[in-house]
């Protein structure tokens, strides 16, 4: 029964992994349509900025694991929504109006820039980052005990954490009004005042910040990465985004819960070798029943 | 103007093919001999290309401060195949553009039995220093040779090991879908099936590239395995093994073959390669014909591990042979005379049979230890 409960567990710890990087994805669609075919590399970037700071800190003599992970914390975000920004502004924004295909090729190729620019300059081999928490909350006795370990639990809680957040801000704030409207018509928004610009480059900044948090929490969650984790992890993250929606933040969550506990149990009950034809296959056979996804908007046709 | 421009276009493009032309005249007969040496120079597995063309590249400078082959130096050209199979063939194509005479490559067997037919049909011969898969000899193609040893007689090995050693309760076999990770894992299955009786518990694959293996480890606590044996490479090996100290499998032992025969599945792994056993071959840095080939890599700031001298054996070889064969780029011819030579390598006198495999591969087993550095060594246990 405990086997049943951890493979549970493991699926939670999966999903909400996929759904804080497919929080990026799904907010950037909501606001300009578009698929941002870079951001697993943003992700992939914030991984190894996370290591290069944590280096860093380690020359520097830094001894405070806080004090570490604060700098680590905020010089990973910040770099990586630089990149964020600066990858918009160079990639999409001329392209904006311009059909729905050529902003799409140019996140792909974006997406091959960044991985192919972090491979020459930090080698193409796997790098790791020391062990920083080992601590793990067991419940159970002797052998027979079910497990979540503290970074694990603490990436559970950042995603649902970040989502809320995220959703509020959508929703009640002057800045999400913006993102709304920007949304529902670019033109008219421009008409009432709203810099358009400036909001979708900070869609993108707050996308990309999101994926900076995914890149320290998972690098260290399984201690290794390397330039191809962004095109792995994306093609998974963009698969819980549509699963659950593309567009709404509830729906990046719920993609990507469903999606790490169809992987995990699975794998677990079935077997390893087919988990990800199984886990793909359900999101086929949603998206030929709600194709918009499971908490997806139908689209309106705009008269 | 536009028709005149474009005649003095064609005639400058007419002009610079004849030039390529001219060039590849002069190599063919005199200047460098080019040895191509093939494999992950890039990418994920690029710890092991390291080690391939280390060790060619130092055999090439020894023979050329000794005054090269018949008064020719030595010329090594690299092939990035990324362990890929598709690149594998395109780097084979572009060594027989480049009037590449022997190749020392390629690295995994998935890459190493695509880019061989490429060889073969172009008479080119070919010793993979690493390629352990049975299959890259087992096809007739009589330009391949290996130096190292085969999954068959590794996953013997391990399997005789684990069953008389190890003696376990329950044995979980995992590969990661892969020729030579599935290749191996399916040698060791079916030894301890067919000659101790011993039929693993949990039989499955990974993908390779993925990170979480926490269900599969979960579901091989569930089945109270005590031995994971993994036919695989080291980074899905340390993510594995890290998971199933992470979840509390302490007392289980982790067993892998060649794949991990690298620093970098201890850098991967951490603390939890404490233990971790692999089959490689026994160490050729301890025999007395290896060292002072040791010694040299070890003044270049360089410890030879791995494959590192399987390939500095394998240029030996392709070296040997173009010596007594007049630097003949021929293949086929080549290969006849190893077939009826021996020849004296780092790793002592080897010797083929009619498939191209070495007659003597000894194995042993490696345990991952901590040094008293601090870091984590592979020591040969038995």
């Amino acid at each position: 029964m405990h086997i049943l409960v951890q493979q549970l567990i493991n699926g939670l710890i999966l999903g909400a992994i996929y759904g804080l990087i497919a929080i990026g994805y799904t907010m950037v669609y909501g606001i300009i349509g578009m698929i941002n075919f870079a951001h697993g590399e943003i992700y992939m970037i914030g991984a190894y900025l996370c290591a290069i700071f944590l280096a860093l800190s380690a020359a520097f003599g830094i001894d405070s694991l806080v004090i570490a992970l604060l700098i680590v914390l905020v010089g990973t975000v910040v770099i990586t929504s630089l990149y964020g920004f600066s990858v918009e502004r160079v990639a999409y924004r001329p392209l904006r109006g311009h059909g729905r295909l050529a902003p799409l090729i140019s996140a792909i190729g974006m997406s091959l820039v960044l991985q192919n620019y972090v491979q020459l300059s930090q080698g193409a081999r796997d790098q790791a980052v020391p062990a920083l928490f080992s601590g793990v909350f067991r419940s159970g006795t002797g052998d027979d005990f079910v497990q979540i370990t503290h970074l694990q639990l603490l990436i559970v809680m950042v995603t649902i954490v970040s989502m809320a957040v995220l959703t509020w801000i959508i929703a009640k704030t002057p800045l999400g009004r913006a993102c709304r409207a920007t949304q529902q018509d670019r033109t008219m928004a421009n008409l009432l005042g709203i810099n358009t610009d400036w909001t979708i480059s900070l869609v993108f900044v707050i996308g990309a910040a999101m994926a900076a948090v995914a890149g320290i929490l998972i690098t260290l969650n399984f201690g290794s990465f390397n330039f191809f984790i962004g095109f792995v992890a994306g093609i998974k993250a963009f698969t819980a985004a549509v699963l659950g929606g593309i567009g709404s933040l509830p729906g990046a969550m719920l993609g990507g819960i469903i999606l790490g506990l169809s992987e995990s149990l699975f794998a677990g009950l079935v077997n390893t070798d087919y988990k990800d034809v199984f886990a793909f296959g359900l999101l086929v056979s949603v998206l030929i029943f709600r194709p918009t996804g499971l908490l997806g908007r139908p689209e309106v046709e705009k008269i | 103007m536009k028709r005149i421009a474009i005649w003095t276009l064609a005639a400058l493009a007419a002009a610079l093919l004849a030039l390529t032309g001219c060039t590849k005249k002069e190599q063919a007969g005199e200047g460098t001999i080019k040895i191509g040496i093939a494999g992950p120079i890039t990418g994920p597995y690029a710890t092991f290309g390291e080690q391939l063309v280390k060790g060619t590249e130092l055999l090439a400078e020894r023979i050329n401060a000794a005054g090269g082959i018949n008064g020719r130096t030595i010329e090594i050209v690299q092939g990035d195949d990324q362990c890929d199979p598709k690149q594998a063939r395109s780097v084979a194509n572009r060594m027989v553009s480049d009037k590449v005479i022997a190749v020392v490559g390629h690295f995994c067997s998935s890459s190493t039995i695509p880019a061989s037919e490429v060889y073969s049909e172009n008479n080119l011969l070919m010793i993979t220093p690493a390629s352990t898969n049975p299959q890259v000899t087992e096809r007739n193609l009589s330009t391949v040779f290996r130096t190292c040893f085969r999954d068959d007689q590794q996953g013997n090995y391990a399997g005789d090991y684990i069953a008389n050693t190890l003696k376990p309760k329950a044995v979980a076999i995992i590969h990661d879908k892969d020729t030579y990770g599935q290749g191996l894992a399916d040698a060791t299955r079916a030894r301890l099936k067919d000659a101790h009786g011993i039929e693993a518990k949990l039989y499955e694959g990974v993908t390779r590239g993925d990170k979480d293996f926490n269900s599969l480890v979960t579901k091989m606590k569930g089945l109270g395995i005590d031995i994971v044996y993994f036919g695989g490479l080291h980074s899905e090996a340390a993510l594995i093994v890290r998971q199933m100290r992470e979840q509390g499998m302490n007392a289980t032992t982790f067993m892998s073959g060649d794949g991990v025969a690298t620093d970098e599945f201890a850098q991967l792994a951490g603390d939890s390669s404490q233990g971790a056993l692999n089959t490689f071959a026994a160490d050729p840095s301890r025999l007395d014909s290896a060292k002072s080939v040791v010694d040299a890599f070890r003044a270049k700031n360089y410890e030879p591990v791995g494959f590192t001298l399987y390939s500095y054996a394998a240029a030996e070889v392709i070296v040997a042979a173009l010596q007594a064969n007049g630097a003949s780029p021929d293949g086929k011819a080549l290969g006849a005379w190893l077939h009826g030579n021996s020849v004296n390598t780092v790793l002592g006198p080897v010797e083929w049979d009619d498939k191209g495999d070495p007659k003597v591969a000894p194995l042993g087993i490696w345990e991952w230890q901590k040094g008293a550095d601090g870091k984590f060594h592979s020591v040969q246990i038995k």
